[in-house]
């Protein structure tokens, strides 16, 4: 079983205008490590950076700089390797209106990774393959269901289609976009629960990004938050939701709905001296501990969380 | 806030009539009072959109309202039916008396249009006699209002974020100060950020202009908190109304107590289910 390492993942993009161009940091400087059976979540508001992470794991993206391994070895990024490596890590988009193609069948969709990762040999072991992959994510009928089109399933539906076809090629890590937030609120957990059947059945590494920080708290062990590229917190689930300590991760707690408690007020000093926190200027090595520590980047020299602070103060409730 | 009503709905039943009829809206009554928000939750299909267009008259064929009536209460205290209305009568009652903040706002702006002509549109349309200057400065006011530079007059919308594109929207359904705007998931294609700043912004607008709001989502984490009054739509039909505490503390329907386990909360525990619901009688919603 594996475990996907990213390592000081970076990734520069060119923006025109101006004497030379500017550089616009997407990613700068991640580092990740998602064991097998373990969800891990990257939080962090558009634009801070988790779907170009996504597109780096998959290999859509080139990283600018830093490496990917998978149980410690890097996979060559030639033809061969990336058809290797992507039999290995396999991704579910977020919107699952727009990733499935209109204009051919659900078998269509689940038949083509099946035939290119050489998973089945023959016609009666394709058949077969489809039908156990149907049944893994619920989806019945799964005769009648195959023949359908996508327009004519619901959204959950196609996102479990979505979902079986990224598990065709048998992989070990999943990497979730977003998976559900075009989906209903509704049907948002049951989609969430079979990811984590899915996890514990098969023992993949799941990263399941998201900007729904409830979710991220119930489906995943450890939470790493971004924003404009950089990672700004981790830790353990639980610690890093109720004791956030960057003001931006206690914005984002802020802001998600929560009916059940009491209104949260960002307070930078709240946690800041709790003893189980480090707050540091750079990031923490990955190593053997990292899953358990309760990480904070320093904001002091960070005029952005300063401005952030500014205006929060003159619309939060004193507390 | 008055005792009066400003909007009554009272058994409102809306059709669709194609080869196999739906009854998308099943005799819903609910009353809007003024300034208040009041929010409307079910999930999708559940007809809680179509209930939104019939209150604008929107609703196109196949689409019927064939019983009820929705009564709307004029500032001077006279009523009104509004499924009456008709021609220029109900050109001049939209967007002055209701207005509407579509869903997907994000691409409800006219891509090829400056900002300044499609909220001055609004004053064009409506015939407000206003001359090309005034019109300017009340878009720029329009735009503070909701938190933009007025500078972004001059911009497309392919310019601005989604969060202020919204804010756009909202500006332009406040701009002849009506006393309802119908708000059809505003927020459900944005960051969570973006989302808290725009439903402080909401806030702060009411208390400032002081319209109701009816306001439409999915979510509905979202809409106890930010709402007075709460209804649960369920297949067309209200299972369940009452105050944003009565909801969370005693839901009486058992809808209403399975879509309050549906969302994990942030910092509480609340047990989840995660299963689909199935109604009493056996129907399977899917």
């Amino acid at each position: 079983m594996t475990t996907l390492e990213a390592l000081g993942l970076r990734k520069n993009y060119t923006v025109r205008g101006g004497l030379l161009g500017t550089t616009l940091k997407a990613v700068d400087d991640v580092s990740l490590v998602v064991r097998p059976g373990e969800t891990v979540a990257l939080v962090g508001e558009s634009g801070s950076g988790k779907s170009t992470i996504a597109k780096m794991l998959i290999r859509l993206v080139e990283p600018t700089s830093g490496s990917i391994l998978l149980d410690g070895q890097e996979i060559p990024s030639n033809r061969k390797g990336t058809r290797t490596y992507r039999s290995r890590v396999q991704m579910v988009f977020q919107d699952p209106f727009s990733s499935l193609n209109p204009a051919v069948t659900i078998r269509y969709h689940l038949s083509r990774p099946l035939r290119i990762h050489g998973i089945v040999k023959n016609k009666q072991e394709e058949e077969a393959e489809l039908l156990r992959l149907m049944d893994s994510v619920n989806l019945a009928p799964a005769a009648a269901i195959l023949d359908k089109y996508p327009h004519e399933l619901s959204g959950g539906q196609r996102q479990r289609v979505a979902i079986a076809r990224a598990l065709a090629p048998r992989p070990e890590v999943l990497v979730a976009d977003e998976p559900v937030s075009m989906l209903d609120v509704s049907i948002r957990l049951e989609i969430l629960q079979l990811l984590n059947e899915l996890k514990l059945e098969r023992n993949l590494a799941v990263l399941y990004i998201t900007h729904d920080l409830a979710t991220a708290r119930h489906f995943s062990s450890q939470i790493v938050v971004m924003r404009t590229g950089r990672v700004v917190e981790r830790g353990p689930s639980d610690e890093v939701i109720l004791k956030p300590v960057h003001p931006y991760t206690q914005l984002l707690v802020r802001a998600a709905p929560d009916p059940h408690s009491e209104a949260f007020v960002v307070d930078p000093d709240r946690y800041r001296n709790s003893p189980d926190v480090t707050i540091s200027p750079n990031d923490p090595v990955v190593g053997a501990d990292v899953a358990s520590t309760h990480w904070a980047r320093s904001w002091d020299d960070d005029p952005a969380v300063t401005r952030m602070l500014e205006s929060l103060a003159n619309s939060q409730p004193v507390s | 806030m008055s005792n009066q009503t400003l909007l009554s709905i009272s058994g409102l039943t809306v059709d669709y009539e194609s080869v196999s009829p739906v009854r998308a809206v099943n005799g819903v009554s609910l009353d809007i009072h003024p300034g208040e928000i009041f929010g409307l939750a079910g999930e999708s299909g559940c007809g809680k959109s179509t209930l939104a267009y019939a209150v604008t008259q929107l609703l196109q064929p196949p689409a019927v309202i064939s019983a009820g009536s929705i009564e709307w209460t004029n500032a001077d205290g006279s009523a009104l039916d509004i499924l009456k209305l008709g021609g220029s009568a109900l050109r001049d009652f939209r967007w002055k008396e209701i207005s509407m903040v579509f869903q997907g706002a994000m691409n409800a702006l006219n891509p090829v249009t400056r900002i300044e002509s499609q909220i001055s549109d609004v004053f064009l349309d409506h015939d407000s006699g206003l001359s090309r200057k005034e019109r300017r400065a009340a878009s720029a006011s329009l735009l503070q209002a909701v938190g933009i530079d007025p500078q972004r007059l001059r911009s497309y919308p392919h310019e601005l974020s989604g969060g202020m594109r919204q804010r756009v929207m909202i500006a332009m359904a406040l701009a002849l100060r009506p006393r309802l705007i119908v708000m059809d998931e505003p927020t459900t294609a944005l960051d969570v950020v973006v989302q808290r700043s725009i439903l402080e912004e909401i806030d702060r607008l009411r208390d400032e202009f002081g319209f109701a709001v009816l306001f439409i989502t999915h979510d509905l984490g979202l809409l106890l908190e930010i709402s007075d009054q709460v209804g649960i739509m369920l297949e067309g039909s209200l299972v369940e109304q009452g105050t944003s505490r009565q909801l969370q503390d005693a839901p009486q329907h058992d809808y209403t107590q399975h879509l309050l386990r549906s969302f994990p909360s942030l910092r509480g525990d609340v047990p989840l289910t995660g299963r689909r619901y199935q109604a009493a009688k056996g129907t399977a919603l899917s």
